[in-house]
């Protein structure tokens, strides 16, 4: 039985969110979440490999064999995160010098494996580019959340320096919400990086008590 | 071997190599804006070290490699006006708080510094990237600076007696970009003759 794609979409952004329900992709989320810009950045990067490397192996579910498809799963997202860094470093430049650190960390990050291995290895392909996309979108959005308290507490700004990612006419995006000089250095380095995701779980937690849900352990698995 | 190992084996050849020709075919399509966007970046950070003004030349491709005191290759960028060089920048390396700071140093042919840039580094943000000069307009205090009008025990940050300011809470990235412009300077001093002559 397919799984419906408002099914799919409400997992990638809360239910199942890759950062904030299944603790996956901790890696680039704590070393990228210094501000909420560089956050939007991996993210979106992170959200294109996973929606091409999900149609692809969509497209060949029925070829790879089981004994084969992990190397051939990493084969698939190394070659997208590749594409995607040749093609940016080319002919979005200006993007890529902020981001172009962080595109390589989008292999080491196990999210877009384990939904390959979770959902687009059994699911049709059209599902299985909706939820590489929004599973993607859903790890955008924790990223650009750890990012923008970090920042704020940290810094006292948010999403400082957008307009450089995202160009001039974004310049509205980048706000000092507190004088220059009084943020908490702590929230920046790595420690906050552990303080700042732990408590945006526990706020997801709570917010799904308030709602009368039940808190079970998710995994990769519970589709 | 049996049949199933054959199977899996070919599947997993044929992924390796499918995907192999797609990155070559890319590699191959996007290597030479990469290589255009890479020069254009280049010459965007010589300009704000060797000002348009005081060169008729491309720096970017009029460079000579010089051995600097420990020994290494360094490409030395120069500017050139009607022959005469007017100015050289390179590359420097400083010691930062989180690993090499490197600048690139714009010094002109009286060995007074022209500009300093930072390329790359791994300062504290916040703290120790105040040393880049759209977050703060610290680097700029050396423009105009050399060893003729500045002597060289004032080379330092305030903490070690010198006369450049440390920021609050950073001054280990002051110190290793001071004392790499220091180096710097003293490279100029050694390779002056080297990096003066025409042609």
């Amino acid at each position: 039985m397919a799984t419906p794609y408002k099914t799919i979409i409400k997992d990638g952004l809360w239910e199942n969110n890759g950062v904030i329900a299944m603790l996956l992709g901790m890696c680039p989320t704590m070393a990228v979440t210094t501000s909420a810009t560089n956050g939007l950045g991996l993210g979106i990067a992170t959200a294109l490999v996973m929606a091409a490397s999900s149609l692809l192996v969509a497209l060949f579910r029925n070829t790879i064999t089981q004994e084969v498809r992990i190397p051939v799963f990493i084969l698939i997202i190394a070659s997208m995160t590749t594409l995607v860094d040749l093609c940016m470093n080319a002919w979005m430049h200006e993007m890529y010098k902020v981001l172009g650190l962080f595109i390589p960390l989008i292999v080491s990050n196990c999210l877009p494996l384990a939904r390959l291995e979770a959902f687009a290895a059994k699911e049709p392909v059209g599902r299985s580019f909706v939820d590489g996309l929004f599973m993607g979108i859903g790890f955008t959005l924790a990223l650009v959340v750890i990012g923008a308290i970090r920042e704020l507490i940290g810094n006292g700004t948010i999403f400082a320096d957008a307009a450089l990612l995202l160009g001039p006419a974004f310049h509205f995006m980048e706000l000092r919400l507190l004088p220059a000089d009084t943020g908490v250095l702590l929230a920046i380095l790595p420690p906050g990086g552990f303080l700042v995701t732990g408590l945006v779980l526990v706020a997801k937690r709570m917010i799904d008590l308030a709602a009368g849900k039940e808190i079970r352990m998710a995994g990769a698995h519970s589709v | 071997m049996s049949r199933a190992t054959w199977i899996h084996a070919s599947i997993l050849g044929a992924f390796c190599l499918g995907f192999g020709i797609v990155l070559a075919v890319t590699d191959q399509q996007t290597n030479d804006d990469i290589k255009q966007r890479i020069l254009e970046d280049k010459e965007r950070s010589l300009s704000q070290v060797l000002p348009t003004a005081i060169h008729d030349n491309s720096p970017v491709t009029d460079t000579i490699i010089l051995k600097d005191a420990k020994g290494e290759d360094v490409t030395v960028y120069r500017a050139t006006k009607g022959g005469q060089v007017t100015g050289v920048a390179y590359t420097i390396v400083g010691t930062g708080y989180a690993g090499p700071i490197r600048l690139m140093l714009g010094v002109d042919a009286e060995g007074k510094i022209l500009g300093v840039r930072v390329i790359t580094h791994k300062e504290t943000p916040g703290l120790g990237d105040k040393i880049q000069v759209d977050k703060g307009d610290w680097i700029l205090r050396f423009n105009g600076l050399s060893f003729a009008n500045t002597p060289l025990e004032k080379w330092k940050v305030k903490k070690d007696g010198g006369q450049f300011d440390q920021f609050s809470g950073a001054t280990i990235t002051p110190r290793g970009v001071v004392g790499a412009i220091r180096e710097g300077l003293h490279f100029f001093d050694a390779q002056k003759s080297k990096m003066l002559e025409a042609g």
